[in-house]
């Protein structure tokens, strides 16, 4: 949405410097380019808007008349079949499998990035520093397929060991009970999408504990502080709405993830007790993976999946923002 | 618990810049020392090399003896988080932690040194050490507010609250008062003089009327040239400077009569 900021409220600084006295009257020939670039700006404000009402009104309109077929709950049914004769479909199984693969990659992603970036900022000697930053950032670019294609090929099978641990130690829980079988399960999407999102929440959390104030730190420096406590008492407050921000910049990316989770997931249409075992799915996993093979009711199907994993990414956001904001009179 | 400081053959560098040469002085406990000198001349380096604050400034390097009483603070395998820990600091602006409250703050350094305390007996050092602060009367109903929501006099009296609070043996001060208003400069300068009391204070100022306010000694520092060194021209008791210095360039520095 920052795009907004090209608005008519916003218009751009004149073109050529005038002086203060003269903007009231003058009609010249500087107030030309001001003009030009003030229609420029309304009309690409305007165009924006009108390209994304079209976009929403196709999509819901296209939507709405798919749920509206549907011969199940779109919401519970455990079931995706739209070129049936009845068709049936819902999206509980995806919906689950998104947060909850989501779920897992920032619970290992965030706490590593953290670390990353304070490893970086504030212990590591300058020479390994920018180094490893580099390299953090080569891992953004990497491109989702290949990370998919590692993933299926290197993770799955070495994965097998961690879940026979885990399994050994928490299968009790039933959560976390391995039955055996290639470890394509949305505990392994969680952990690739971690690897995934890392990057992205590790830079910018380096970046907002670079910019902790000098006298910030100083003033725990000076009472007495050791490294660690100089970081829990200054760096980590000043940086908390930063760390937010990244993490959810992480887990909108985690959320939409497809060609990753499409290369190693193998989906089903069912939801198991444990994390471990194959199957389930996600929104964005669904869609690549049913799209070829759907009718015209399907393609519709899968576009009102793609909608609610729209809303469910903007309640993210939203969700952000007001902790952000909540803690705002905090930092100011 | 006030300590003398005695510095000799000081010298503090960043990367390959020398910034203050070869400086020796002796700080007498429970007095105010006020460090003057022209923009550049080294007071707040020195400054931070008497609690080894110089050396968290990236390439800052100190050469030379820094005694709190009999102990070198430069000594090897002396820890400069235990200096630190003796050897409080206020700077110029005043900068509370901003997300803790003002209880908080004042706790910090408590928190830090001691680990566990019970809540009555830090109740009790907060309140002692912001009345030692003079802030006491101003704050009490709001201890569970943010420091930063505080005026600039008020949060650095919350800074004096939060150093003197571990009850240090030395308060260094570098330019307390230079981001208030005269009201609260004065209200600082009171202060000032109460601290000393307990503890050894040693404060830079620009100011030439707060230094005769609120000190007993004062020392002088100046540079040669641009580039050069700043070196401590003299240090004698306050009214000396003030009305017959020893030598020449501080008379000039005093009056104004210097660039
Ligand atoms: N972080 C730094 N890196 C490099 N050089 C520095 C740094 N801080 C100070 N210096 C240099 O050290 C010298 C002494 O600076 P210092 O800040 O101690 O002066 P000062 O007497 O406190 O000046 P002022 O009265 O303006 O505060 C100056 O030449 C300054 O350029
Ligand atoms: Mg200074």
């Amino acid at each position: 949405m920052d795009d907004m900021d090209i608005s008519p409220e916003n218009p751009a600084p004149p073109l050529a410097p005038e002086p203060a006295e003269n903007t009231g009257n003058a009609k010249g020939t500087t107030r030309i380019g001001d003009r030009i670039f003030l229609g420029l700006s309304r009309g690409s404000g305007v165009l924006l808007l009108a390209i994304m009402a079209a976009i929403a009104v196709f999509l819901t309109v296209r939507a709405a008349s798919a749920i509206s077929k549907d011969h199940g709950n779109f919401l519970t049914t455990f079931e995706w079949n739209a070129n049936a004769d009845q068709p049936v479909f819902g999206i509980a199984v995806l919906a689950f499998g998104t947060v909850v693969s989501s779920l897992i990659a920032m619970l290992i992603a965030v706490p590593v990035a953290i670390g990353i970036a304070l490893f970086i900022t504030h212990y590591a000697p300058r020479r390994l520093a920018a180094p490893l930053s580099y390299v953090i950032d080569l891992l953004a670019a990497v491109p989702s397929i290949v990370y998919g294609l590692w993933g299926a090929l290197f993770l799955v099978p070495h994965l097998t060991g961690l879940y026979t641990w885990l399994d050994s130690y928490f299968g009790w829980t039933g959560v976390l009970a391995y039955h055996g079988g290639a470890a394509r399960s949305l505990f392994t999407i969680g952990i690739l999408l971690a690897i995934m999102i890392l990057p992205i929440v590790t830079s910018v959390s380096r970046e907002v504990f670079r910019q902790v104030p000098r006298m910030h730190e100083e003033a725990a420096l000076a009472l007495g502080a050791t490294r660690w406590e100089v970081i829990r008492m200054s760096v980590l407050p000043f940086g908390r709405s930063g760390v937010i921000s990244a993490s959810m910049l992480g887990l909108g990316r985690a959320l939409g993830e497809t060609m990753a989770v499409a290369t190693v997931l193998s989906p089903s249409f069912l939801i198991s007790r444990s994390l471990l075992d194959p199957g389930g799915g996600t929104f964005a996993q669904n869609i690549a993976s049913s799209f070829k093979e759907s009718g015209d009711l399907g393609k519709d199907a899968l576009i009102a999946s793609g909608l609610v994993l729209f809303v469910l990414t903007l309640l993210v956001n939203g969700a952000a923002r007001l902790i952000i904001a909540r803690r705002k009179e905090y930092t100011a | 618990m006030a300590k003398r400081i005695d510095v000799s053959g000081l010298s503090a560098y960043y990367g390959s810049h020398k910034a203050i040469d070869d400086i020796s002085m002796t700080v007498e406990p429970r007095s105010v020392t006020a460090f003057i000198g022209p923009s550049g001349c080294g007071k707040s380096t020195f400054l931070r090399t008497l609690n080894r604050m110089h050396e968290v400034t990236p390439g800052g390097r100190v050469e030379g003896k820094v005694l709190l009483d009999e102990e070198n603070l430069y000594g090897t395998g002396v820890d400069p988080v235990s200096v630190r820990r003796v050897v409080g600091m206020v700077f110029q602006r005043p900068n509370p932690f901003p997300t803790m409250s003002i209880y908080d703050n004042v706790a910090a350094g408590i928190r830090l040194n001691g680990g566990r305390v019970r809540k009555s007996e830090l109740d009790g050092i907060v309140e002692k050490s912001l009345k030692g602060a003079n802030l006491w009367n101003e704050v009490k109903d709001r201890l569970d507010k943010p420091g930063a929501g505080l005026s600039g006099g008020q949060q650095q009296r919350l800074c004096i609250a939060r150093a003197i609070a571990v009850e240090p043996q030395v308060l260094l001060m570098d330019e307390p008062c230079s981001a208030l208003d005269p009201i609260s400069t004065l209200a600082i300068e009171d202060l000032i003089g109460e601290l000393k009391e307990r503890f050894t204070i040693v404060i830079v100022t620009h100011n030439m009327q707060q230094a005769a306010r609120v000190s007993d000694r004062t020392a002088f520092f100046n540079l040669a040239g641009v580039g050069q060194p700043g070196k401590l021209i003299e240090i004698d008791d306050t009214e000396r400077i003030f009305s017959n210095p020893s030598v020449q360039a501080t008379e000039d520095y005093i009056s104004g009569r210097f660039g």
